[in-house]
């Protein structure tokens, strides 16, 4: 077993390595001069040549890499152009910001997802059944930013204006000073994550439902409790945790919109600003920070796959 | 062959002898009574179905697919699959001098008798057994809720006798595997033993031995019948299979769709059957000792002809069966020069047994598929480890294995299927390619495979037409309008018809796609036609039409036919030699009478006293 | 006596499934989506063929002063007619996004075919590729890729398709190792049936269910992804009037002008509503079409 999941932890750091290069690659193809977008048009050829050497723009491109990517290690994260500021300096602060929305939402989504999606397998066929499955199938086709202004509008303006729409913590104060800023962004992200929740626990717990050890269960005469909670249950969270993964790993990327929306100041926000203004290391160091979330968040998710299942098979997720 | 080492600590008869037995030997312990159930779509599937359970006594509950019979089983439990509703009729258990209507119980009512009064073994454990329970946990749970009086230490101790009981291994080591770790009739006797942890006074029994070798079988069928005996449980035994029956059966009830059809002792349901269903099923079932034919076959060995000797290589490019009459060569080997293959089928049926007995068919010379030195492995596993094989003209050779034997892995590989062997095929002496896509067009159109479940064979997005035509398709030989009517002959020749070429392989049976998969087997005119478990996926019955058939293209094309299956019994009705196949080694071969009659190795022996006969 | 199998099994034949599509709509869900993003679709193709007839003016025009209730639905952040910013906001959302998506699936359904139909080495590499892409979430990938490239139609579309791709890739594979297993396929390459017409023929064929499901699963995320896009500013641009744009745009004024927000917040929840509704619905018509046949 341990074995297992430390070949899941060596594919991981890969795939963080590749994503890396693939990061940084990328943003070789930026069409321009970097030292001119900051210098601006009218610098001296003097003055382009030199930043360009303090850049290490000069530099062959793989000494380049292994600079930046050695540079992550230490915590340089390499310059913002549009605030002329380190670039940990610019994020620093607001992840906290942004871990603190992602987990308030995860540890609100991922108990209501599972609750009620089992409690729907359960209720197959039966008039609640069908009203959460189809609220749920119509929650999940929205896109957030949707979701997100529907809240607005009302809560906040026309017909409840009793939330604040937007995030007003002044500078240097904790947005948690104001829960109130928290309710929409949450809740937003909640009811955009919880309904793929709803509907994979409902699906798989209705194929374990119909599996020949839980039929053999109550023909042992287990109690219908015992056999939801001990035969059932088990089988459908190694499966739903993977799709618990994926959904909280989109959360990484979610709080993009949903942030730039309230105008929280978390990292989202930042990486809009950031595109707005090709500020690349921004990016670049925002891109790799989200991808390292959502590769965390999987791996987790295989090792709880791998604890639940006692064959120990194979992986077969990828 | 494990399973048997592992009964070892099985306990004398004393160690149960003390139990509490519900009922005694001889008395009804469960009685059902016209029961009724329909599907939520209004279709009746059960339509009055009664029978009762006696103490001490197996009753087999015998139909082939969708009769019922285990819808019948689990109703006995009140329990019915979603789906299914109950639309009358009564369950009746007898215990302590009371009666239960277990019908009318409620849910708690009925969960406290199922796994302690009345309890199941299922048809597939691998399924059925909690994959990520320990096994020995599984077995606890029924304690823990039938038996709440019980201290936990007399549990354990139940759960070390039951586990002997069902000879198995009882130490703490074993009880705490997971189902996966045991081998498929190991998991079958943990269920068996689940169920009678409880002592139950009534056992329903799915088909317990379904997949599992016929050696493994006959150990648990004994551990059924010893413990239905010991204990005075009265069974509920539901089976497919009559020859199981007869060896296993006190009482047996037929069902055909949802109905009981007959009713009775086993010796005379079996042996003196009235209803016609029955005696058409019993005559289906295929015997070892070939006494009787199934379906219109007469035992192979005893009164049937060898297409042989100087039957021709068959050409490719000219099939010889055209029935039509126009195909320009038919066979003129000893078997078929008596008459014209071309002929009508009652008069070559008539002609067919009076034609001599030929002997042994397998002089050297006219060897056709000659397999030397087949070694394959897949790592450490050695699958086949130097297989020799020869297939004369005309001949039916039985390639026998039970599961994990390399039978198909030997069937693929001839047929250019599985390219990894090591060693030597050849065909009429020239070597063969491994792979088919390197043999040339003429190689690939005489060696025919037919697949084991015409569920999978088939593209079910393409018409029965359209499949049949690849193998012509491939030759590149015809027009369309040629393949067509290539198509329609051989759809004739397996007994289809023309209405079949346009649909799809779901709207037809099981039997009618095995046929369709043997058409596009033979649209090429193959000079030899591998089958490979062709019947194991089909009914009795339908087996035994399969068979007929089979028997009948041979005898008309004069092809060469290599027959796999683990099913021995079938082996007088189908071969005129046989080999047999053990963990990739050839362990008897010869022909089919001296093999069965004086078996050289002990696995054939084995075999021979272990498969049930009715 | 046994030759009456034939006969009695004949009776109880099943009649041919009808098509995917037919028994999709056959489901009250399948025909509510197919109504709600056919509306939306219609409006966005006929809209900028009609609004200069309905509201006499262009989607660029100044009209008014900013935010005004003049005309149907008043006037916009810079004075311009909303109800035609509406009808013209929606046609290269619908395109940008199918185009999107039919990038996606032709390229994940060929690496996933592929990966498992030839297995090994290939297989090992398009997979470890997946993986490497799907680390980066698709948003954040766009981000990263309008960064470089800019904010164009192009970028959006081939960006927002390769990110599908990995998605639409693990589906195709699973679907083909499932049926690759059976034995027609076998029998194929048994037949020496070249490799490609393997593969468009027996395999194709059959995994069409769970990707005709992924198409209508990725059609409603292109939607959402090019709608977010421009929500952010970083899509299609001024002045061009999309409906993620117009949000954008005028969600400042929501309390005194709520329509600038409130007609494309609509039409984009009933758009991917309605996909997602025959999403569904092709799911379900699908498990029974692609389920093993068993008997």
């Amino acid at each position: 077993m341990m074995r297992l999941i430390g070949r899941r932890l060596l594919i991981s750091i890969l795939i963080l390595f590749l994503v890396s290069i693939l990061v940084f690659v990328a943003t070789l193809l930026l069409p321009g001069d970097p030292a001119r977008a900051i210098l601006g048009q009218q610098a001296t050829p003097e003055r382009l040549a030199a930043l360009r050497e303090q850049m290490g723009l000069t530099d062959p491109v793989w000494l380049r890499y292994l600079h930046w990517f050695g540079g992550l290690f230490v915590g340089d994260l390499g310059t913002s152009t549009s605030a002329g500021a380190p670039v940990t300096e610019v994020i620093g602060a607001r992840i906290g910001n942004s871990l603190v929305l992602m987990v308030i939402a995860a540890v609100i989504a991922v108990p209501v997802g599972l609750v009620v999606g089992t409690y729907s397998a359960l209720r197959r066929g039966k008039a609640t059944d069908h009203v959460f499955t189809g609220i749920s199938l119509v929650l999940a086709a929205l896109p957030e930013f949707v979701v997100g202004i529907i809240l607005i509008t009302l809560f906040s303006t026309t017909v409840f204006a009793i939330l604040p729409s937007v995030t007003m913590a002044a500078p240097g104060h904790p947005v948690w000073e104001v829960p109130s800023q928290l309710v929409l962004p949450i809740l937003t992200l909640v009811l955009v994550v919880t309904p793929y929740m709803v509907r994979m626990m409902r699906a798989t717990m209705i194929e374990v439902l119909d599996s020949g050890w839980v039929e053999m269960a109550r023909l042992k005469g287990v109690p219908e409790r015992q056999v939801i909670m001990r035969h059932a249950v088990p089988h459908a969270l190694g499966t739903v945790a993977q799709v618990i993964a994926m959904q909280l790993a989109w959360l990484a990327g979610g709080i993009v919109v949903v942030e730039f929306l309230f105008r929280y100041p978390g990292v989202g926000a930042a990486m809009v600003d950031a595109v707005t203004n090709r500020d690349v290391q921004v990016v670049q160091a925002l891109s790799l920070l989200i991808a390292g979330v959502y590769v965390v968040v999987n791996l987790l998710a295989d090792v709880v796959g791998i604890v639940t299942n006692p064959k120990l098979r194979r992986e077969e997720s990828r | 062959m494990s399973e048997l080492t592992e009964s070892d600590p099985r306990p004398d008869t004393a160690a149960g002898a003390g139990a509490k037995m519900f009922g005694s030997p001889g008395t009804v312990a469960l009685r059902a009574d016209g029961l009724k159930i329909t599907s939520t779509a209004g279709k009746e599937i059960l339509h009055g179905v009664s029978f009762n359970l006696v103490a001490g006594k197996i009753r087999g509950l015998v139909g082939e697919s969708g009769s019922g019979k285990t819808t019948a089983g689990l109703a006995c439990m009140g329990h019915f699959r979603a789906g299914l509703l109950n639309t009358g009729g009564s369950v009746a258990l007898y215990r302590d001098g009371e009666v239960l209507e277990v019908l009318s119980l409620n849910d708690a009512g009925q969960r406290k008798l199922r796994g302690g009064s009345i309890s199941y073994v299922p048809q597939d454990p691998s399924l059925s057994l909690n994959p990520a329970m320990r096994v020995g946990e599984q077995i606890m749970e029924v304690l823990r809720i039938h038996r709440p009086e019980d201290s936990e230490r007399d549990r354990r101790g139940r759960i070390t006798e039951v586990l002997a009981e069902v000879g198995l291994r009882n130490d703490k080591a074993y009880q705490r595997r997971y189902p996966h770790q045991l081998s498929g009739g190991q998991q079958q006797r943990i269920g068996i033993a689940m169920a009678f942890a409880c002592r139950p006074a009534v056992m329903i029994l799915d088909e317990p031995t379904t997949g599992l070798d016929v050696t493994t079988q006959a150990m648990v069928l004994k551990t059924i019948g010893e413990l239905t005996r010991r204990h005075a449980v009265a069974s509920l035994y539901i089976t497919h299979d009559l020859a199981v029956v007869a060896e296993l059966a006190d009482d047996v009830t037929v069902m055909l769709r949802g109905d009981v059809v007959e009713d009775g002792p086993a010796k005379q349901v079996l042996y003196s059957p009235q209803h016609a269903y029955t005696r058409r099923l019993i005559r289906a079932v295929p015997d070892l000792a070939g006494r009787h034919r199934i379906g219109e076959v007469n035992a192979v060995t005893g009164a049937h002809p060898i297409v042989t000797a100087a039957g021709p290589i068959v050409d490719a490019a000219h099939p010889i069966v055209d029935a039509a009459g126009t195909g320009p060569g038919a066979p003129q080997g000893p078997a078929s020069g008596s008459e014209p293959v071309s002929g009508t089928r009652a008069g070559e049926r008539a002609g067919r047994h009076a034609l001599p007995v030929p002997h042994d068919a397998a002089p050297a010379t006219d060897n056709l598929l000659n397999a030397t030195g087949i070694r394959l492995n897949y790592g450490p596993a050695q699958v086949l480890d130097g297989v020799d094989l020869h297939l004369g003209v005309g001949e039916s050779l039985m390639l026998l294995g039970e599961s994990g034997s390399g039978k198909t892995t030997l069937a693929r590989c001839l047929a250019g299927l599985n390219d990894r062997y090591q060693g030597n095929v050849s065909l009429s002496g020239t070597q063969l390619q491994p792979g088919a896509r390197q043999r040339s067009i003429t190689e690939r159109q005489r060696i025919q495979y037919v697949f084991q479940s015409p569920f999978s064979s088939l593209n079910p997005r393409r018409t029965i037409g359209e499949s049949v035509a690849v193998p012509l398709q491939m030759a590149g030989q015809d027009s369309g309008r040629q393949q067509r009517a290539k198509v329609l002959e051989v759809l004739d020749q397996v007994k289809l018809g023309a209405g079949y070429i346009d649909r799809r392989p779901g709207e037809l049976s099981g039997g009618e796609r095995q046929r369709a998969a043997i058409a596009r087997a033979l649209v090429n005119a193959p000079s030899v036609l591998v089958c490979d478990e062709v019947t194991s996926a089909l009914d009795v019955s339908v087996q035994a039409a399969i068979i007929d058939l089979l028997r009948t293209l041979q005898v008309e094309t004069g092809m060469a036919m290599l027959f796999v299956t683990h099913n021995i019994a079938l082996a007088r009705h189908i071969s005129q030699r046989m080999a047999v196949l053990q963990k990739g080694r050839i362990v008897d071969v010869g022909p089919t009478d001296d093999v069965l009659d004086h078996p050289q190795s002990d696995y054939t022996r084995e075999l021979i006293t272990n498969v049930p006969t009715l | 006596m046994i030759g009456t199998e034939t006969k009695t099994q004949t009776i109880q034949e099943t009649k041919a499934p009808p098509g995917l599509l037919r028994r999709m709509l056959a489901q009250r869900q399948g025909k509510i989506g197919v109504v709600l993003a056919g509306v939306v679709v219609l409006v966005a193709f006929l809209g900028p063929v009609l609004m200069t007839l309905i509201t006499g003016y262009t989607s660029t025009e100044f009209v008014g002063r900013p935010f005004q209730h003049d005309g149907v639905f008043g006037t916009d952040n810079l004075g311009r007619d909303i109800l035609s910013r509406f009808l013209d906001g929606g046609l290269q959302l619908v395109i940008y996004a199918a185009l999107a998506t039919l990038l996606g699936m032709a390229l994940g359904a060929a690496a996933g075919m592929l990966a498992a139909y030839q297995g090994g080495w290939l297989d090992g590499i398009i997979m470890r590729g997946n993986d490497v892409l799907l680390a980066i979430p698709q948003l954040v990938f766009a981000l990263l890729a309008i960064t470089v490239l800019g904010p164009q139609g192009w970028v959006l579309v081939v960006v927002i398709g390769i990110t599908h791709a990995p998605r639409i890739a693990r589906v195709a594979r699973s679907a083909t190792l499932a049926v690759i297993t059976e034995d027609y396929v076998a029998a194929a390459q048994m037949y020496a049936v070249p490799r490609w017409k393997i593969l468009l023929r027996e395999v194709l064929p059959n995994i069409t269910g769970p990707l005709m499901v992924e198409l209508g699963l990725r059609m409603t995320y292109s939607i959402g992804a090019i709608a977010s896009l421009s929500f952010l500013g970083l899509g299609l641009q001024p002045p061009t009037a999309d409906w993620g744009l117009m949000i954008n745009e005028n969600r400042i004024a929501l309390i005194i002008q709520p329509w600038g927000v409130v007609l494309p917040v609509l039409a984009i929840a009933v758009l991917t509503v309605g996909t997602n509704l025959i999403t569904d619905s092709l799911a379900r018509a699908s498990a029974h079409l692609n389920v093993k046949d068993t008997k």
